[in-house]
């Protein structure tokens, strides 16, 4: 089988497997990073949202073969790290606001949160309300109030710090 | 409801007062402690028992649960360890609700310890348990209340026992504080320093005195999760994260059409040869595949060529079950009215829905010749325990359940699916699992709130209701777990006869809370064939909606504004002091603009009393702005909701909980339900099946947790019934007109094309990459 080689959380790593793997079955079931989560498998759910290079995206639907070995893929386990930090601003905001109910959707959310203000950082602009409402990861315990305030708020950290 | 315990010594708890109870201290090697047999917050229903048709007004589900655990408090243990922790394990399934939490409060309330020092675990399958071991109708904390704090109370009194001698002090002297044991001369003992010296050499029994509500420092204050750090760095780990030596991944490829069944596979030999496959096996659900990775599975679930059998719904449609139920339907009495009396009829249909929780159905499963070992999140695992030992052929005590913390429930975590699933592919494949549904799988093949139909007939004379009567008429909901034993194990003490399981549900959860003369309510069922659950809340959600709709048309008839209304015939203070709250909080009756309005509802259940207030956006330009793959709609722009749920153990947690009602309650009336075409439903995934979304959050969710000395409720579904209700009486009031259905959408063209049945999961897509946030 072909072998892959891609950045993940600051650390290259090596795979065999075949080109068409999903990178969400590469993190989980062959490299053991447990963080991004199945909820649909078809990137409409946003549960294993995570970073390509920097921007969010959905492993569950890219085939691995797409990587080259200098894209970098972040995690929410390396979310931290990729600032150098024992948690992102985010994830502050997301204790201080006590965001999580089961957790189960949290890690995407917020990786689709950093995602969201980084884009807005990048167009020079503040995230807005229609960012908000366009962002679309389920989360079934219904916190969606509570990741509005932790991201309102992180984007505060994000930006002091 | 009296508070006080009943006369009868046979059944009452030994208690001399409100606050003093007996325990145990437990031989052991440090410090355990139980509560006694037969404790709980129950009061007597003997003495209780009404005189009128509303039961569940007076003794409830969630009294029942109460009392069908009175026989198992003793078993319910407090630990205090070496290293001056407490340890806890907790009977009950965490699937989001915050029970670890609040439970980990609740100990370190009555043990004086930090929150942070007591350690709560969820406890495997205890078939000793019996029916202690159920998670569900929001019952967790009134059942355990009680009995965990005298247990957290009695380890306090050994460790303050054991620093007496070892202080040479007594135990009067003594205060406790933070993990400490503290002298009057300011010499200090920690707890860790105590645990062995305060160990039972046998099983001892101790009164203690439990704290007085006024005295409390930590029940009532603002916790965040304990678990909240491990959730938003990726460390908290389900079911599917664990690393079971051998378990691979494994999935079924289920039938086209509901509940069918494999009549034989063309092509195994090769989907076995396919990439990382190990094994392809015949499984009473269909064909269930073993892999390398999940993606592996997939692919071979697409690939399998299977011959079905259909199933007994084979060309079913919301139209021809709909047909079923209105023949089921129980004529409404014209009641005996005086001349003039206004009788008005009513009728609502609320579709399918489906409950699933974001993490799908799944469960680790390593079955031997002569044991099984499972891990999943459950929330009756005696029960899974019962039926996966019988399945496999082994003795439930060769049958261990690790019980997970789950990714939400919703009432699906009640039956036991992927775990007895997991369980039978392990077993054919003679090899450790790690079984997954695939999200097209649930609302295709997995389990639905039951299609029901609620009809409403009301007679009124000169501004006075004279009778109320309800007919809900529903699909069969599935009661096939603990809930069954739990009313046959109260069944001498229920205030109705001999009924059918789902009628005592029925009957134990719903009351009409308002002075309405005459009044009846029903439930009738009709069609066994579909896979239903409870879904959070159960049946109130729909009863009481179809019953607040037909509140507000009753104001109008009768001249009077809904909440004047709703205040003079509402019957408990309890429940006039939360409206009265989220009127004020809700500014009632301020001026909307024309195709906006507000909603107000209330509803009780659960030991609690609720009231929401919503406002709403149905103006053209909200209701179709452009929302990609998705139902935009009317808009809820604001809720406000009160909630007075007794004694609040964590406030924040139960806010949170208020949150996730309110969202579903949106989704009920507005977005969310199945559609059942040609036996099987459309729906099979999250852009098909539109529960609530970012763009139809309310911009202003204010929830307000009201001060009160009543015993601790239930939060889990206590949100759901007055938000789904106060939601659409503003969607009513807003647009002019009573709607017929729920969700209002169910009707709309479908803003998707329905995915393929064969094969039953969809590909994973590749173009990922070109859609970067």
């Amino acid at each position: 089988m072909p072998t892959h080689t891609f950045v993940l959380n600051g650390k290259s790593v090596t795979v065999d497997v075949a080109d068409e793997e999903r990178l969400l079955w590469v993190l989980r079931d062959v490299l053991g990073v447990r963080g991004p989560k199945y909820g649909c498998g078809i990137n409409v759910c946003k549960a294993c949202t995570s970073h390509f290079n920097g921007r969010g995206f959905n492993p569950c639907a890219v085939p691995v073969g797409a990587l080259k070995p200098t894209d970098e893929v972040t995690t929410i386990e390396g979310l931290a790290g990729s600032v150098g930090r024992d948690l992102h601003p985010m994830q502050e905001a997301w204790l201080e606001h006590d965001v999580a109910q089961c957790g189960y959707c949290q890690p995407g959310q917020i990786m689709m949160a950093v995602a969201v203000v980084n884009r807005a950082k990048r167009a020079g602009r503040e995230i807005t309300e229609a960012d908000l409402d366009n962002i679309r990861n389920v989360c079934r315990c219904g916190t969606y109030s509570k990741i509005r305030d932790a991201i309102e708020d992180g984007a505060q950290r994000m930006g002091a710090g | 409801m009296s508070d006080e315990p009943s006369a009868d010594p046979t059944t009452a708890p030994r208690q001399v007062s409100r606050r003093s109870f007996v325990g145990y201290l437990l031989a052991g090697s440090t410090v355990v402690a139980a509560a006694e047999i037969g404790l709980g917050n129950t009061p007597s229903a003997e003495a209780a028992l009404p005189t009128v048709a509303v039961p569940a007004d007076i003794y409830d589900l969630t009294d029942a649960q109460g009392d069908a655990a009175l026989p198992t408090q003793g078993l319910i243990k407090v630990q205090v360890n070496k290293d001056g922790t407490a340890s806890f394990e907790l009977p009950r399934a965490e699937v989001g609700q915050g029970i670890e939490t609040a439970f980990a409060m609740i100990v370190a309330e009555e043990l004086d310890l930090p929150v942070e020092k007591v350690h709560v675990t969820l406890a495997p399958a205890r078939p000793e348990l019996l029916m202690n071991q159920i998670t569900g109708g929001s019952a967790s904390i009134f059942v355990l209340f009680t009995p965990v704090r005298v247990a957290a109370a009695i380890a306090r009194q050994a460790l303050l026992r054991a620093a007496a001698i070892q202080l040479g002090s007594v135990v009067d002297r003594l205060r406790s504080k933070a993990g400490e044991i503290i002298a009057p001369d300011g010499r200090t003992l920690s707890y860790g320093e105590l645990a062995e010296k305060a160990a039972g050499v046998d099983t001892t029994a101790i009164r203690v005195t439990l704290k007085d509500t006024s005295d409390f420092t930590v029940i009532g204050t603002r916790q965040r999760r304990l678990d909240a750090r491990d959730a938003i760095t990726g460390r908290k780990r389900y079911a599917m994260d664990l690393d079971v030596p051998g378990a691979l991944p494994a999935m079924i490829c289920r039938p086209p059409t509901l509940n069918g069944t494999v009549r034989a596979i063309r092509n195994a030999a090769e989907v076995k040869a396919m990439p990382g496959v190990t094994h392809v096996v015949t499984v009473p659900t269909g064909v269930a595949v073993r892999a390398k990775t999940f993606g592996q599975c997939i692919d071979a679930i697409r690939a399998l060529k299977v011959d079905w059998n259909a199933g007994l719904v084979a060309s079913a449609s919301d139209e021809s079950v709909l047909v079923e139920l209105k023949r089921a339907e129980l004529p409404l009495l014209v009641p005996s009215v005086p001349l003039l009396t206004k009788v008005r009829d009513f009728d609502f249909t609320f579709y399918f829905r489906s409950g699933s929780p974001l993490e799908p159905n799944c469960a680790v499963a390593d079955v031997r010749a002569d044991r099984a070992t499972i891990w999943a999140s459950a929330k009756v695992p005696v029960v899974a325990v019962q039926e996966i030992a019988g399945k496999l052929g082994l003795p439930m005590s060769k049958v261990r359940f690790n019980v997970v913390e789950g990714g939400g429930s919703f009432g699906r975590k009640l039956f036991h699916d992927g775990a007895l699933e997991a369980a039978r592919v392990s077993k054919a494949c003679g090899a450790p699992v790690r079984l997954m549904w695939h999200r097209a799988d649930e609302p295709r093949q997995g389990r639905q709130h039951p299609i029901a139909t609620s009809r409403i007939r009301v007679a009124h004379l000169a501004g006075n209701i004279l009778s109320f009567e309800q007919r809900h008429t529903s699909v069969v909901t599935d009661f096939k777990h603990g809930f069954g034993d739990v009313i046959t194990a109260t069944a001498a003490r229920l205030p109705f006869g001999d009924v059918a399981l789902s009628q005592a549900i029925f009957l134990l959860t719903q009351f009409v809370p308002y002075d309405f003369g005459l009044v009846t309510q029903t439930l009738t069922e009709s069609n066994q064939h579909f896979n239903t659950s409870a879904v959070r809340n159960i049946y109130s959600p729909d009863v009481r909606a179809a019953s607040e709709l037909v509140i507000d048309q009753l104001a109008k008839e009768t001249g009077k504004d809904p909440v004047v209304f709703r205040r003079e015939h509402l019957r408990k203070p309890r429940v006039r002091r939360v409206l009265d709250k989220v009127v004020a909080e809700g500014k009632w009756g301020r001026p909307m603009p024309a195709g906006t309005a507000q909603g107000v509802a209330i509803h009780e259940e659960y030991k609690g009393a609720s009231a929401c207030l919503v406002e709403i956006d149905c103006r053209p330009e909200t209701v179709n702005r452009p929302i990609r793959d998705g139902v935009g709609g009317p808009r809820v722009t604001k809720v406000v909701y009160a909630i007075d749920p007794g004694v609040a153990v964590n406030p924040l947690g139960l806010e949170a909980q208020m949150h996730g009602g309110i969202m579903d309650g949106i989704a009920l009336a507005l977005t969310a339900s199945c559609h059942l075409e040609d036996g099987h439903f459309l729906e099979a995934s999250w852009d098909n099946y539109p529960y609530t979304r970012q763009w139809n959050v309310p911009g202003d969710v204010k929830v307000f947790v009201m001060p009160s000395d009543n015993p601790p409720g239930g939060g889990g579904e206590a949100g759901v019934a007055a938000a789904f209700s106060a939601v659409a009486c503003a969607y009513t009031r807003a647009v002019g007109a009573l709607p017929k259905y729920f969700p209002i959408n169910h009707k709309d063209p479908l803003f998707w094309e329905p995915k393929p049945f064969v094969p039953p999961v969809p590909a994973s897509p590749t173009d990922g990459l070109e859609h970067l946030i």
